[in-house]
């Protein structure tokens, strides 16, 4: 698909061991409660644990009979209970109850807490209160990070975007930094990390207080530059459309811990298919970051190709037929399997896509990116509320209308939530206030409206004149303007050039040639600068919260030391999407770099935006 | 996802007293065995460290990490040492705030991470100490309790919180002062370490008045922040209000209290609750919201007392799905056209009404009315919909959305081709209406419209796709042939 880059780029490092490591320790943990016991395991620990363990891993370790915790009253007979949770304070409470009811019945039992990633101070005080420290012991299972695929990294942390962002509550940078420690540990020494954010940076001081206190070994780096990078450095991103196949397989299906359902409507059949999608699939790897418009001509010729590698048996003899059955056919059947759910997926997003007009709402979100045609959009998407439809979908379309035009004017902002209240329910004005909060969906502030008159002014004068006017007035503006760092970072490309989706020139293919994501882009400027030094116009947009720091100084020593280098691990704190996955590896192949991403969490607009919901 | 998860749920449900199987019941105990055997094998490595691991187990039950992810990090690690050369890589420290203004502290940022602590092991006193919020373990015991230092010595306030964050012993007893209360928080912040912040926080609320600890958090956003989420966390809403309040925060304070709402589930005292809510200070707009929420819900409770006994002809025909208790007002609108539709505008459940309480715009009630009586297939009360008198007592079709919007809508309800023409003929742009009829299959507007518009040659082309013989073909063959009219092509 791309253009071959001027180097191969280097291959991964193995990142099996890394659930390797999880399963010893968790085994480890559960011999140390030692006989029969019941397994209480939180809901969203299932998946994650499933793609390092099972249940025979569970009952070689006296595991007796396992409970999804449900926050109710139990009914397990065992003399020993063990629970498997996130520090959660609910969680905790009804842990605690369930010792006190215990405890009110005369019924004895030993009792274990294992935290994963880890136990927070607050869990400690729950049990204090409820007087059941003491009666119950607690350990930490350390599972911060679980490998989706060769070059993806989860630490599988939601709910880190709502409490970092909204809430404003660090509890997991701690986190952030112990995962990163444990990259370092295993596939360091890093050389380099580069910063953006104010969580990046304590995420980072984090993890190096721990590098001083622990001892340093020196061996052969597998990764050596690290980016780390907040979400609320660019919301933009995650909140446009998805269009390459990966990305719309998990806006409309929701891949979960890199495992996708598809329902009847897909298989075309009365059952549902649970599928891993990672680059194990063959066909999947192949079409998981093409433009979708791409992605039926290719699934058509592999099916051609197929035909003819089953016809090949036509006119063998025996001894070929022999060789054909043990040799190809599994193979082509496995691949005729793929190959039938992927097209099939393909068919159901097409028609759901079809029905609720996807061109349509593509072109207002262009032309949001583009700044062209504003009313028309705002009127878009009036219609979209009025008609209630998706509740989640309109409120993206109206983050992304604030987030482009730096807030919603004030007039327009009060129809447009009285409408949305109208619709969707009054109880929204919670979410609206989260919304406002985390800075996604804002009035214009009378101060802010310079930055309109800034862009018009713009337009008048010459460049470098508008350059100092952008400086002058983004130290006015609060926020990002998102409208400014596009054009210094030429985020949109000009329309008038035809965009060639099968050959894509940049990152924007993944937006259909509208749009380059500025997560990626500013991962490749700072690449492409070794630093930030240039880009102090775009980093006063974001914040100023960058940083850049080198270890040492040591040369590399002869080609090994090279390859880590072009290993370049991106961490995205507050959670990443397939779109933003794709870019990077299309700037990895250009670039004959490999990307590394981790993430706090997968995420899409829609699970972005269902964290600010307030029921 | 929400069928996934249910369907997840059910199963989990529904397994209460059997064992769940993972997906892939193929792992069997031999890999289980290889995978050990191959991180064993690792381990083997460096000899002299396998002694140690004996012994380390051996110790295990005392909470400390052994066998810890980080532990078999530097197994790892360390076997897969290649020389015993140590790099320096030493990684800076980055600027964040501005240093914190140091009222009284003989310490020096550094002295933070140079680690001072030389002092004789107390391990036993730990265990004799009587009052348990004396001592406090942080979650992560990383270094041996011989570490732990005597209580005795007057630690300050950095001291103690370099001993939290190393999950050593501590005490907070001894910050008696306002003063070293707050040297403590700040000191706290700016380790960002979000579980010392908590403890000191649960400390400070523990022993400074409401009023004093309030003052003092309102100068400090992010311990303010925890603050705040720890009590929600823990469900402390009566705090959480009056700290708002204090802070001068008072639509945070509102928003806080009608969010309640949410927990109640009987209608009625929902219905109370938000009644009492109408008196908090909101800001101006989302005080008209929540008094519209709490009309509609009245209302609602209204409308379905009546409609749950009536069995009048509409509701025989269209069972109800569902309540219409706490639906949006759009959807609330949209069951009244449905099923009180021409009611006089005195009844709290007519059209008429919701529409003038709730200020729905002329656009939104067109919009909502036209779906629900074109899915009741009412075609006259579309016509009526659409019209309007002029002060000549004329009447004229009119749509507020568009008729091209109503056409679209008609179709999708199933309209009969007459009605479907006849709004299709309003749709103004020429371009537009051609599409739509040919969407729809309307002939006679397509071939009408191509005649206003003298363009035989589309004609000819509109003919091609029609069936030979048919009667719109007939039509067509007669037109292109007709002498009367002067085709511009």
């Amino acid at each position: 698909m791309a253009q071959p880059g001027w180097r191969d780029a280097p291959s991964p490092p193995d990142f099996s061991l890394l659930k390797r490591l999880a399963r010893d320790q968790l085994i480890y943990l559960l011999e140390q409660l030692p006989g029969k016991k019941d397994l209480f395991i939180e809901g969203d620990l299932m998946s994650p644990l499933d793609r390092i363990a099972n249940v025979t891993t569970l009952k070689q370790h006296e595991v007796d009979k396992l409970y999804k915790v449900e926050h109710k009253p139990i009914v397990s007979t065992s003399d020993q209970l063990c629970f498997l949770i996130r520090p959660r304070v609910a969680t905790v409470k009804w842990v605690s109850d369930v010792v006190n009811s215990d405890k009110a019945a005369g019924r004895f039992r030993r009792y274990k807490i294992i935290f994963c990633p880890q136990k927070f101070y607050v869990c400690d005080a729950v049990l204090e209160e409820e007087g059941v420290y003491g009666d119950v012991t607690t350990d930490s299972w350390h599972f911060y990070l679980l490998p989706l695929d060769e070059d993806i990294i989860s630490m599988e942390l939601p709910e880190f975007f709502r409490e970092n962002f909204l809430e404003g509550d660090q509890r997991w940078v701690e986190t952030a930094g112990n995962a990163l420690h444990l990259l370092h540990s295993l596939y360091g020494p890093f050389s380099k990390v580069f910063g953006m954010g104010r969580c990046a940076k304590m995420a980072y001081e984090s993890w190096r207080e721990l590098q001083e206190e622990s001892e340093q070994k020196s061996r052969r780096a597998d990764i050596g530059t690290v980016f780390l990078v907040d979400r609320d450095v660019d919301y933009v991103t995650p909140l446009c459309s998805q269009v390459v196949y990966e990305g719309l397989v998990d806006d409309i299906f929701r891949i979960k811990c890199g495992s996708v359902e598809f329902g009847p409507e897909v298989t075309s059949s009365d059952k549902s298919v649970k599928v891993m999608l990672n680059s194990e699939d063959k066909v999947f790897s192949e079409i998981r970051n093409e433009h979708f418009s791409n992605v039926f001509s290719f699934l058509s010729q592999k099916a051609r190709n197929l035909q003819t590698a089953y016809d090949k048996r036509r006119g063998m003899d025996i001894q070929q037929m022999k060789t054909f059955v043990s040799e190809e056919l599994k193979g082509l059947k496995q691949e005729h399997r793929l190959l039938s759910l992927h097209i099939g997926a393909s068919e159901s997003i097409m028609k759901k896509k079809t029905k609720q007009d996807f061109q349509e709402l593509l072109k207002t979100e262009h032309s949001l990116l583009e700044g062209f045609e504003v009313r028309e959009a705002i009127a878009y998407i009036e219609e979209h509320i009025s008609r209630q439809v998706s509740m989640v979908e309109s409120l993206r379309l109206l983050c992304l209308l604030s987030l482009t035009e730096n807030g919603l004017l004030p007039k327009d902002y009060r129809a447009l939530k009285s409408q949305y209240l109208q619709s969707y329910g009054v109880e929204h004005l919670l979410t609206f206030a989260n919304l406002r909060q985390l800075g996604v969906l804002v009035e214009q502030q009378p101060g802010e409206t310079l930055t309109v008159m800034e862009s018009k002014v713009g337009k008048l004068v010459n460049d470098k004149t508008a350059g100092k006017l952008t400086d002058a007035f983004s130290s006015l503006a609060k926020k990002s303007n998102f409208r400014a760092l596009s054009k210094k970072l030429a985020l949109v490309p000009k329309s008038d050039e035809e965009y060639d989706l099968r050959v894509p020139k940049d990152m924007a293919y993944i937006f259909s040639g509208a749009y380059v994501p500025l997560s990626c882009r500013l991962v490749e400027q700072v690449l492409e600068r070794n630093g930030w030094t240039g880009l102090e116009e775009v980093t006063r947009m974001i914040n100023r919260h960058e940083f850049a720091v080198g270890a040492g100084g040591g040369g590399p020593e002869g080609g090994e030391k090279t390859d880590a280098q072009r290993v370049i691990l991106v961490m995205f704190l507050g959670g990443c999407t397939y779109s933003e996955i794709a870019a990077l590896r299309f700037l990895g192949r250009e670039r004959g770099l490999k990307f590394i991403v981790v993430t706090t969490a997968i995420t899409n607009s829609g699970r972005l935006l269902e964290a600010l919901l307030d029921h | 996802m929400n069928k996934g998860k249910a369907e997840e749920d059910d199963y989990w449900h529904s397994s209460k007293y059997s064992a769940f199987t993972f997906d892939d019941d193929d792992y069997d105990f031999t890999k289980l065995k290889e995978s050990q055997r191959a991180v064993n094998s690792i381990r083997g490595l460096v000899e002299d460290d396998c002694e140690d691991d004996e012994d380390v187990e051996k110790v295990s039950w005392s909470g400390e990490p052994v066998g810890s992810i980080l532990w078999g990090v530097k197994e790892t690690a360390s076997s897969l040492r290649t020389s015993g050369d140590t790099q320096n890589h030493g990684f800076p420290k980055i600027q964040h705030n501005p240093p914190l203004p140091r009222q009284s502290s003989g310490y020096s940022l550094s002295s933070l991470f140079k680690g001072k602590n030389k002092t004789s092991s107390f391990s036993s006193l730990l265990d004799s100490l009587p009052d348990t919020s004396m001592r406090v373990y942080a979650p992560e015991l990383r270094k041996p309790r011989s570490e732990y230092k005597d209580y005795d010595s007057d630690w300050n306030s950095e001291e103690t919180i370099r001993r939290m964050r190393q999950g050593k012993a501590y005490s907070l007893e001894n910050f008696h002062s306002l003063q070293e209360k707050l040297l403590l928080l700040d000191e706290a912040v700016s380790s960002h370490n979000s579980n010392v912040i908590t403890a000191v926080l649960i400390f400070l609320k523990r022993t400074l008045s409401k009023a004093i600890l309030f003052r003092e958090l309102a100068e400090r956003e992010v311990a303010l922040r925890h603050f705040i989420h720890l009590l929600k966390e823990t469900g402390e809403q009566r705090i959480l209000v009056e700290l708002l309040k204090k802070l001068g925060r008072m639509e945070d304070m509102a928003l806080l209290q009608y969010k309640e709402h949410i927990s109640i589930k009987d209608e009625n005292q929902r219905k109370d609750f938000l009644k009492t809510c109408l008196s908090l200070p909101f800001s101006p707009d989302d005080s008209t919201h929540v008094q519209d929420h709490y009309m509609l819900l009245e209302r609602q409770i209204i409308i379905e007392a009546n409609d749950k006994r009536t069995d009048t002809e509409i509701f025989k025909k269209h069972p109800r799905k569902a309540s219409i208790l706490n639906m949006p007002i759009i959807t609330t609108l949209y069951y009244s056209c449905f099923y009180h539709y021409g009611e006089s505008e005195g009844t709290f459940s007519s059209p008429a009404n919701i529409r003038k309480t709730f200020r729905i715009s002329e656009k939104q009630y067109f919009l909502t009315a036209l779906g629900a009586r074109a899915k009741l297939k009412q075609w006259s009360d579309v016509d009526r919909l659409c019209n309007t008198t002029n002060w000549l007592g004329y009447t004229k079709k009119k749509s507020p959305i568009g008729f091209q919007r109503v056409v679209e809508i008609l179709h999708k309800n199933g309209a009969p081709l007459q009605v479907l023409q006849d709004y299709m003929s309003l749709v103004d742009n020429t371009e537009v209406r051609v599409s739509l009829a040919q969407k729809f299959k309307c002939h006679d507007i397509v071939i009408n419209t191509y005649k206003e518009l003298k363009d035989r040659q589309q004609l000819i082309v509109y003919q091609s796709k029609l069936e030979r013989g048919s009667p719109e073909y007939q039509v067509i063959d007669e037109l292109i042939h007709s002498l009367n009219i002067r085709w511009k092509n």
